[in-house]
């Protein structure tokens, strides 16, 4: 049973429930490989996305995932929507809840949007992103393909390779990962590593190797060209010459180890196309666990409001 | 006319002392142990009679922006705050860069008729960095100092410049210290939270970048600087070892600096979003002892008042700044007297006598002869912080809930009663 009736980040979950999330996820998995998916578990709710970010996976992931459940969905373009008008996300939220929905999945390009939205609606808010903040499904989405895979999480080492300061997926998955008894090993350029963020448990190394020996897995970070144009490294080359992953660094992983990333990948910056295409890349299977990830956490967001609502 | 204040204890120049208070035709005229005089007597037994506070760093938000506050809301979150005169900053629509503008502040501010009111011009046109504004018309019509408050000048010689200039015209630079590439668009204190929150951060170095620049310029150039909003535990050091060589610094810190850590900016409430940012445990209590040594001179508010509109937002979105006058001596007395760092007396100095030395204002000290700015405060009583029954338009206080002891009885400026409880 979820505590509360939002899903706005991994810090504010404790281990059983994402634990939960996860064992969910393992029914709608086996669900999602049935050749036909349909259910009435959500007949008669409705999600909306808001999205104020560009995305195709996660919002598309979102919509399946109210879809298969049987629930109706809607989704609100901020291009088209009275945002443009000047509407404060406050007024779009209230309205929303008189239109009496019950779930919205948010994007948004500012820390915390989601949780202001939660305490002005009824509707359970789940967060898609928020700034540099958190994007708790992809970082369940990703600790469900270390499970499936490994058979735990606990024990394991995962390095998370890339913009760390401007990365929502590595601050999400570093609170689960370390939630949940794994080692994080994180390296980025100096200009990338935020603020006193190995006193979350994060281990920052002084090298790619140093970060990659003996891990279980290995998580490329999308790295955003305006970040280049902001001066924070000084061009793709390099970036990828000194702090993306080659196949060279990857053979200090141990043997079995897969390789993740959040997509979408820029192919040869962040990770070499023969790692993205390769045996190791866990990238497609990854998109199949998210909608999995997310008809679980819907499910249970459900529970939760038909229990306390 | 007159008035006596009788049975309170007052704080004198020289210390505490029970004692009578009499003023006449808005001077203060005896202090003596038993005054007994056939006029209007004020019964304070059990409460403190302090010279008038003096907040030299408010912003009133006229013109421009009286949806926020206005010269009369703010003079009356004054008075019921207990302070008596304060100088309000530049950053109005129009900008307080020119005479006209100051000349009306003044005009509004005696129609109003509650608290002394003295303007605060801007340093450069539009606050802009770029040419001096007029600096010598301004003083002319009585501006007390100068301000591009909310951005520091960023071009070092144009700042040097201003020093020399408003230098002839006996007028002090305030300075809000941050250097903007540094900062960044940042909106919270650089660190762990920061970080937990995913909210971008303002490095110290952004402020004590400039507080050096300031200092360095003062001291090359021989005039005297003052510098605003300390919050850096780094900005009191390098503000403590300029005094020890003599440099003619003074500075100011406010009371949300010495109470409060950035562990409140994770809840995304925006009230708490202030430039520059509540910062860390260790910050605070070097301010605290910055106020004890006398590296911080005195205590303003910067008193920022905003609608709920500019508040209730993303904290991306949300405006900077606390509505902090009707706070600032009940915050002072609660964590600077009541916890034993300061005596009474000297956190009245920091709040009155001081300031008004920094801008060369009449008062800030109860004495025979001087104007009868008085405030009468009690202690004792406490009340828990509520902005919603804040007499200023500005609600935003991250003190809601806060239990605090000090409650302004009276405040009296020149002889009148201008607040009571």
């Amino acid at each position: 049973m979820l505590k509360s009736k939002d899903l706005l980040g991994l810090q504010y979950l404790s281990a059983e429930e994402i634990g939960e999330i996860l064992d969910g996820a393992v029914e709608t998995k086996k669900f999602l490989k049935g050749d036909r998916k349909s259910t009435d578990v959500l007949k008669g709710r409705t999600l909306v996305t808001l999205f104020y970010e560009n995305s195709t996976r996660t919002r598309t992931s979102f919509e399946l995932a109210g879809k298969y459940l049987g629930a109706n969905e809607v989704n609100i373009s901020v291009a088209t929507s009275s945002v443009q008008k000047g509407e404060t996300l406050i007024d779009t939220g209230e309205t929303l809840d008189s239109l009496k929905i019950d779930f919205i999945a948010i994007r948004h390009p500012m820390a915390g949007a989601p949780a202001l939205l939660a305490k002005h609606v009824r509707a359970s808010v789940i967060n898609g992103g928020d700034g540099m903040h958190e994007h708790p499904t992809q970082a369940l989405l990703d600790m469900f393909t270390l499970k499936e895979h490994f058979g735990k999480i606990r024990g394991l080492k995962v390095a998370i390779m890339g913009d760390i300061k401007h990365s929502r997926v590595a601050l999400s998955n570093l609170f689960g990962l370390r939630k949940l008894g794994a080692e994080v090993y994180m390296y980025a350029p100096g200009t990338m590593i935020p603020k006193d963020i190995e006193k979350l448990g994060a281990h920052i190394a002084r090298s790619r190797e140093e970060a990659i020996e003996g891990a279980d897995a290995v998580m490329g970070l999308r790295i955003q060209l305006e970040r280049m144009n902001g001066g924070l490294f000084p061009s793709l080359g390099e970036y990828a010459k000194y702090y993306g992953v080659n196949a060279d660094c990857f053979k200090y992983a141990k043997p079995d180890a897969i390789i993740l990333h959040p997509g979408p990948v820029n192919r040869g910056v962040e990770l070499t196309p023969a790692l993205i295409d390769g045996n190791s890349s866990y990238i497609l299977e990854q998109v199949t666990n998210g909608l999995a990830v997310r008809m679980s956490i819907l499910k249970l967001l459900a529970e939760y409001r038909e229990k306390n609502l | 006319m007159k008035l006596l204040i009788k049975n309170g204890t007052l704080v004198l120049p020289e210390g505490e002392r029970k004692a009578d208070l009499l003023i006449e035709n808005g001077k203060i005229v005896s202090v003596a142990d038993k005054i007994d005089e056939k006029c209007r007597t004020l019964d304070v037994s059990g409460k403190y009679v302090l010279p008038g506070l003096i907040d030299i760093h408010v912003h009133l938000r006229e013109p421009g922006f009286e949806g926020k506050e206005d010269i009369e809301s703010g003079s009356k979150a004054a008075v019921k705050g207990g302070f008596t005169q304060i100088c309000c900053m530049p950053n109005t629509n129009p900008v307080c860069d020119n005479a006209v503008v100051a000349k009306y502040i003044l005009a509004r501010a005696s129609e109003v008729g509650l608290c002394k009111v003295h303007p605060i011009g801007a340093i450069t046109k539009g606050e802009k960095g770029e040419t001096l504004s007029d600096i010598g018309k301004m003083k002319s019509v009585g501006v007390v100092a100068l301000s591009d408050d909310g951005r520091s000048v960023m071009n070092s010689y144009i700042m040097r410049l201003a020093m020399e200039y408003a230098n002839d015209f006996d007028l002090k630079c305030l300075c809000h210290c941050e250097d903007a590439n540094l900062a960044d668009g940042g909106v919270v204190n650089e660190g762990y939270n920061s970080t937990v929150a995913g909210l971008k951060g303002i490095p110290r170095a952004a402020e004590d970048i400039m507080i050096a620049r300031e200092i360095s310029l003062s001291e090359s150039l021989g005039i005297p600087v003052h510098i605003c909003h300390v919050s850096t535990w780094s900005g009191v050091e390098i503000i403590r070892s300029a005094k020890a060589r003599g440099v003619k610094v003074t500075a100011e810190t406010c009371p949300h600096y010495f109470t409060l850590t950035d562990d409140i900016i994770t809840t995304y409430d925006t009230f708490t979003k202030v430039n520059p940012p509540v910062r860390e445990q260790r910050d605070v209590d070097e301010i605290i002892r910055g106020l004890q040594d006398g590296t911080i001179d005195c205590i303003v508010t910067d008193h920022a008042p905003h609608s709920l509109k500019d508040k209730q937002v993303e904290y991306n979105s949300a405006a900077f700044g606390i509505s902090g006058i009707e706070t600032s001596l009940a915050l002072g007395y609660t964590y600077l007297v009541k916890t034993g760092k300061l005596s009474i007396s000297e956190l009245v100095a920091l709040m009155s006598g001081r300031p008004a030395a920094i801008l060369g204002l009449e008062g800030g000290e109860l004495k025979v002869g001087a104007s009868a700015d008085v405030t009468v405060v009690d202690f004792d009583k406490s009340y828990v912080i509520d902005g919603s029954e804040f007499v200023s338009k500005g609600k935003n206080t991250p003190f809601n809930g806060y239990k605090v002891n000090g409650v302004v009885e009276y405040t009296i400026v020149d002889g009148e009663i201008k607040y009571s409880n």
